[in-house]
């Protein structure tokens, strides 16, 4: 199962990307059933690019939801083109996917 | 904590990392920066206060404007789930910050802006408990922000 899910739409010009990534984004401030505290596991970058070209990048700190989402648009795509998405988390963990813009 | 000793210690930290690479070590170091990725500011996400993580981030202070609009929800019933979204009508907005003044660390997202983005972001925010939820935008080099109320009825930050 990849972990991100986006969709890529172009109007005229402009590109409206959403993403929503499957992560737990720990904070380090919750306590599991035991009482010990989950330690902070979340996502640092995600990164977007369009024709080898970072086109937005997003830092995320703990206090981003649980299963992140992400709305942006961006100027220059066309229908049919590749964006690629890519985070990484703070336990070095990473994942990537390409959505075909609609 | 100022953005020059920030700018020191990454500098320091990469030479430690050239020297370890240089011995072949590199590859084994790597564990304990896996909490750093490159380019994500640690200092500025540790940072307690919005004061704080603003002079770590952009060693700079803002000013509110008009220009800028941060929309989400009057009240919260969920602080784990709290949607937000930020729209500026400035010119040449290279990155936009979101910010909950009263999470236990203020910075809670900052998005980089090529020179082809739109200067709008919409993301969901954890929120500790009823507080300011403020958007700053880069235009221009120069920082412009916004605030907004959100009452929160269950904090979304555990514990």
């Amino acid at each position: 199962m990849p972990s991100i899910r986006m969709k890529a739409a172009a109007s005229g010009d402009t590109t409206e990307v959403q993403a929503l990534v499957q992560h737990p984004m720990d904070s380090g401030f919750v306590k599991d059933a035991g009482g010990n505290l989950i330690p902070p596991h979340h996502i640092e970058t995600l990164v977007f690019q369009y024709n080898g070209k970072t086109v937005f990048e997003a830092l995320w700190g703990p206090a981003v939801s649980k299963d992140p989402y992400l709305k942006f648009s961006f100027k220059g795509a066309a229908k049919g083109d590749a964006l690629t998405a890519t985070w990484v988390d703070n336990l070095g963990k990473t994942d990537t996917a390409t959505a075909k813009i609609a | 904590m100022s953005f020059e000793s920030t700018a020191s210690l990454e500098a320091t930290r990469r030479t430690a990392l050239r020297l370890l690479a240089g011995l072949g070590l590199y590859g084994i170091s790597m564990p304990a920066f896996a909490d750093n990725v490159a380019g994500w500011p640690a200092d500025a996400f540790k940072a307690k206060s919005t004061d704080d993580a603003m002079a770590a981030l952009y060693g700079k202070k803002f000013e509110m404007s008009d220009k800028v609009s941060v929309e989400g929800p009057d009240i919260a019933e969920n602080g784990g789930v709290v949607p937000i979204s930020v729209d500026a009508k400035l010119p040449n907005v290279t990155s936009i910050s979101i910010l909950v003044a009263e999470n236990p660390s203020a910075l809670a997202a900052s998005y980089k802006l090529s020179d082809t983005a739109n200067p709008t972001v919409a993301c969901r925010l954890k929120m500790a408990k009823t507080t300011k939820v403020i958007a700053v935008v880069e235009s221009n080099g120069k920082l412009y922000a916004a605030s907004r109320d959100v009452k929160v009825t269950l904090g979304g930050c555990g514990g």
